[in-house]
């Protein structure tokens, strides 16, 4: 074959252009699907409950993400700050994971706990009361509207279809989760879900 | 990993590399008909548009050559081809541990030099306060303000005002161990919401009653009212003549000191609300050395 060949003929080089591309793929994510470390919880870490699954949703719907990372690398300067580098066992159960890639505030993976309820409803009614210096947003929305829990249980329904694929040993939720969805998270606010979400962030490890 | 993925990732890798070393082999190949290097090739676009036999530059064929020759290295060197560990045998967990060791070599002693100075003496040590500073302004200030003056509903710690007792032992057990409603510390600081015990009415009364016990101008018959309800209902933690109990944490409540606020509508909220501090602890983040300077700053903050 010559090069004139692979040249001319458009759908060929298509065919191995795919090839080539795959190639990485296959060897650098492929695996991963297989591979007890990232496919097992690690001990402690279970599915979000109905509250903290709302959460995680205004966490996503905020853009949380975009300032806030969820990932502490294993470098010194981040585990002195921050904790307990992050291990793959614990993100089985985000669809997606929240790792982030930018910090323009601290990573949050191991935030639950640090501070006090009383404290995280504050911060994010204004960061301003707390941290002067703070260039935080401040979402006072949150406190205002409810939850009604109209399709929490659609939403575990649809991870438990999503990660029953890629953790085989996850638990999944389970009837009585999802029929008491509703009523878990029904009339309370965005700011109660964040919170409890949030709080419950890295405490596995 | 499975014998099966590690050899995947090998077979993979390795002749990957390998079908680039090909593919570069096969372009450069002298073919049959093909001009000599240098002369034109023989076909023309739009009428007269020709191109020349060239060879690949040199530059870009060495810088070729050289990441293959980079990657053989590397994947013999680290972990990239399956099991195989890599002849440095490094990984991201030794690095980090060997980063950890290295740097509690270095800064280890300068806290362990202040292991056996009591707090006290420490906190007239100018070196410690810097250092119990800057561990200060990291990992505290985000509650307690970066002067240490605390904010609404976090403690002033440069007062001599104290929830959980002012003592360098106090201190110290605040730090290292937290103080929170559930474990690890028992003696918890939970103020329940009051409005369910007392009603409206109650907690109204209870509100001049504790006006008046800091000194500050109440309706005398209605805080008389309420005394009765505070003997009754608060005494157990705050004491019968208001002086708190660090114990419990119970703030001191016959002074001007107020963590919730001095309004009456502050302090009305927290008898019928309740409240509920948390401390998180610090000694399995920090270790016992470094919450020993903490502590001592903390300490010199409202003793020096």
């Amino acid at each position: 074959m010559s090069h004139e060949v692979v040249e001319k003929n458009i759908g060929l080089m298509m065919v191995l252009i795919l090839v080539v591309a795959l190639a990485g793929g296959a060897v650098e994510w492929f695996p991963l699907f297989f591979l007890d470390e990232t496919t097992e919880p690690i001990e402690g870490v279970d599915r979000y409950d109905a509250l903290a699954l709302e959460g995680r949703d205004i966490y996503i719907r905020e853009g949380c993400y975009n300032c806030h990372s969820q990932m502490i690398r294993p470098f010194r300067a981040e585990t002195e700050r921050y904790g307990h580098y992050s291990v793959a066992g614990e993100s089985v159960y985000d669809r997606p994971f929240q790792w982030g890639s930018k910090r323009t505030g601290p990573d949050l993976a191991r935030v639950g706990g640090r501070y006090s309820d009383d404290w995280q409803y504050a911060h994010l009614y204004n960061p301003r009361d707390l941290v002067p210096e703070s260039n935080m947003p401040a979402y006072p929305w949150l406190f205002d509207s409810k939850l009604t829990g109209e399709n929490t249980a659609d939403k575990m329904a649809a991870l438990n279809i999503a990660v029953g694929v890629t953790c085989p040993k996850c638990n999944l939720y389970t009837e009585e989760d999802m029929k008491g969805a509703k009523a878990a998270v029904e009339g309370k606010t965005e700011a109660d879900a964040l919170v409890h979400y949030l709080q419950g962030l890295g405490t596995a490890l | 990993m499975s014998s099966f993925w590690s050899n995947w990732i090998t077979v993979i890798t390795v002749g990957n590399i390998l079908a680039c070393v090909w593919l570069i082999w096969w372009t450069m190949r002298k073919r049959d008909g093909e001009s000599a290097e240098g002369d034109v090739t023989g076909h023309a676009w739009d009428g007269d548009l020709q191109e020349y036999n060239n060879p690949l530059p040199r530059w870009w064929l060495w810088m070729f050559y050289i990441t293959i020759v980079f990657a053989f290295g590397y994947l013999y060197l680290y972990p990239g081809l399956g099991n195989y560990g890599g002849a440095l045998g490094w990984t991201a967990q030794n690095q980090h541990a060997a980063e950890m060791s290295k740097a509690d070599e270095k800064y280890g002693p300068i806290y362990a030099q202040y292991r056996d100075v009591s707090v006290e003496e420490l906190a007239k040590n100018t070196d410690a306060n810097a250092m119990g500073k800057r561990l200060y302004l990291t990992y505290c200030m985000q509650c307690h303000g970066s002067d240490a003056r605390g904010s609404k509903g976090y403690p002033n710690l440069a007062d001599n005002d104290w929830l959980w007792g002012g003592s360098p032992d106090m201190i110290h057990a605040s730090i290292a161990q937290g103080r929170r409603q559930k474990a690890p510390m028992p003696a918890a600081q939970a103020m329940p919401p009051w409005t369910p015990v007392l009603g409206e009415e109650g907690v109204d009364q209870v509100v001049e009653y504790v006006l008046e016990l800091s000194g500050r101008k109440a309706d005398a018959d209605m805080a008389s009212k309420g005394k009765e309800l505070y003997m009754t209902n608060c005494s157990a933690c705050h004491m019968p003549d208001g002086a708190g109990f660090h114990a419990l944490g119970a703030p001191r409540l016959n002074d001007n000191i107020w963590l919730f606020g001095k309004s009456k509508s502050q302090i009305r909220d927290v008898i019928a609300n309740g409240r509920n501090q948390v401390m998180p602890a610090w000694k399995e983040m920090l270790g016992d050395d470094k919450v020993h300077v903490l502590t001592a700053y903390v300490y010199s903050l409202s003793n020096n």
